[in-house]
């Protein structure tokens, strides 16, 4: 049964309800959480052929003026200047206290920035855009667009039929260009691990869009279940699990998100605290954890020592169907940060033995230029 | 097929002289999606009415499952060790959790049988 409509809906919402989405409540909106053919399947598809996915619940956003790159870096930690012109980024928007407020993308669409949030932060990051940016840039929401990824080793092939300018794009690299002749903006990326891509479509081509990529026969459609074990597997972070406003950058592991001439002129929120946190080191730091045994540690289980000692929790952790196992993300106190290290995860207050690991889980397959 | 209980919380139980054997039903393995791990019992542990013996776990989450009746448990079934999704393919066969030796077969009385059970599931959302 849908959810009553105090949900909002995506332009991809009767798509879903016709292919036998199985609807749940996320951010705000009625949204897929798998089809008919389940989690497993859609994430192992995913990975073996082209899954496509309605992300038009994230918030879209152009950033327009006289230079957008230096007015949004004012709330960011990236390098966004040096984005040459179809050239895209992964950053961090932060607090004073060098918390993350959230994480998004930002493209360099040549006469404007092509921005892309979480939609459970949707709102307050065009809040927090507007007010840093007041006076030099234009904050645009683009309410009007749909989103839809498609992902996996052939989701080029199933894309480049409808858009054969995609070749001339690589990982981390978007274009405006017709698919299906609409014009929409492609990038080369996505929230798997895998090769694909995202296109921002007017709304109401998007029905049709979607329609005609799922005709393709290796595509299929795959939910928000399968999404998040393709996340967790490629070792991405869920903001509001893996990152928050209690989580610094440092603590996070994602200090490659602030470039050393950014550290040092400083010009975003947090950079004292960032600064101090390099300086001095931190307590915690997240990891990657593979449990030894079968059972899947999830979000909250506790991670202890030898000796039974709480060292820290897990933040994000399920089955991992392509690794063929249990993964998880979570926060260990910097001594047992290291690769290797054992340590015990309290699953339903049994010590269960796990290793510290590098992530990602699976080996990307993204197109990189050489 | 005849001498199947379901209790409401979705688990079967059926008697073989005085030995039953456990698992969940076909709309608890439909509801829970692809399981990749059940955690069962240790042999010999006691059970009471009720109480949680095993965990089941899909790709998204974990929901725990509660014997339908007391007794102590005689056998788990190894093969969903390798193959938890025996008990997707075959919920009341294969796909079974554990055999307990019965202390009370009345207790079984209130439970429903399968055609019940299936108004029941009928009725639910």
């Amino acid at each position: 049964m849908a959810e009553p409509q105090t949900s909002q809906r995506t332009p991809l919402h009767a798509l879903h309800l016709r292919r036998g989405g199985k609807m749940v409540p996320f951010a705000g909106y009625d949204m897929p959480v798998q089809y008919a053919a389940g989690v497993l399947k859609e994430h192992l598809h995913t990975r073996t052929a082209a899954g496509l996915f309605d992300v038009s619940h994230m918030g879209q956003v152009q950033i327009a003026g006289d230079d957008p790159a230096a007015a949004l870096e004012s709330v960011v930690v990236g390098d966004l200047r040096s984005l040459a012109p179809g050239e895209m980024r992964y950053t961090l928007f932060t607090n004073q206290q060098g918390g993350i407020l959230d994480d998004l993308m930002v493209t360099n669409a040549g006469d404007h920035l092509f921005v892309v949030v979480n939609a459970a932060c949707k709102d307050q990051d065009i809040t927090l855009m507007q007010a840093g940016l007041a006076g030099r840039a234009e904050v645009v929401p683009l309410p009007d667009r749909a989103l839809i990824a498609l992902q996996g080793p052939k989701a080029a092939a199933a894309l480049g039929a409808l858009a054969p300018d995609i070749d001339g794009l690589f990982f981390l690299q978007g274009a405006a260009m017709p698919v299906d002749g609409v014009a929409c903006f492609v990038t080369r990326s996505g929230y798997t691990g895998e090769d694909g891509f995202e296109v921002s479509a007017p709304a109401d081509h998007a029905e049709a869009l979607a329609e005609k990529l799922l005709d393709h026969p290796d595509v299929e459609p795959v939910g928000l279940g399968a999404r998040d074990s393709l996340r967790l597997e490629a070792g991405l972070c869920l903001y509001g699990h893996d990152i928050d406003e209690t989580t610094s950058p440092v603590e996070a592991s994602l200090l490659w998100t602030i470039p050393k001439h950014r550290r040092e002129a400083g010009g975003f929120p947090g950079v004292e605290a960032i600064l101090g946190q390099i300086e001095a080191g931190v307590a915690r730091k997240r990891v990657g954890l593979r449990p030894e045994g079968k059972a899947p540690a999830r979000e909250g289980t506790e991670i202890a020592d030898g000796d039974g000692r709480v060292i820290g929790t897990v933040t994000s952790g399920g089955f991992g169907p392509s690794v063929g196992g249990p993964v998880a993300m979570g926060y260990v106190e910097t001594a047992f940060a290291k690769p290797e290290t054992s340590v015990n995860l309290l699953v339903r207050g049994t010590p269960r033995p796990a290793v510290v690991t590098r992530m990602p889980f699976v080996a990307p397959g993204y197109r990189r230029a050489d | 097929m005849s001498g199947i209980k379901y209790s409401p919380d979705h688990e079967w139980i059926r008697i073989d002289g005085d030995v039953a054997t456990c698992g969940i039903s076909n709309h608890a393995q439909e509801q829970l999606g692809d399981i990749v791990y059940v955690e069962l019992p240790s042999v010999g542990q006691a059970l009471k009415a009720k109480d949680q013996f095993a965990v089941v776990e899909s790709v998204k989450a974990a929901s725990e499952v509660y014997t339908p009746a007391s007794g102590t448990v005689t056998e788990v079934n190894e093969a969903l060790a390798d193959e938890p999704t025996l008990v997707n393919q075959s919920p009341t066969e294969n796909g079974w959790f554990m055999k307990i030796k019965l202390d009370d077969a009345s207790e079984l009385d209130p439970l429903m049988d399968e055609a019940a059970y299936n108004t029941f599931v009928e009725g639910l959302d």
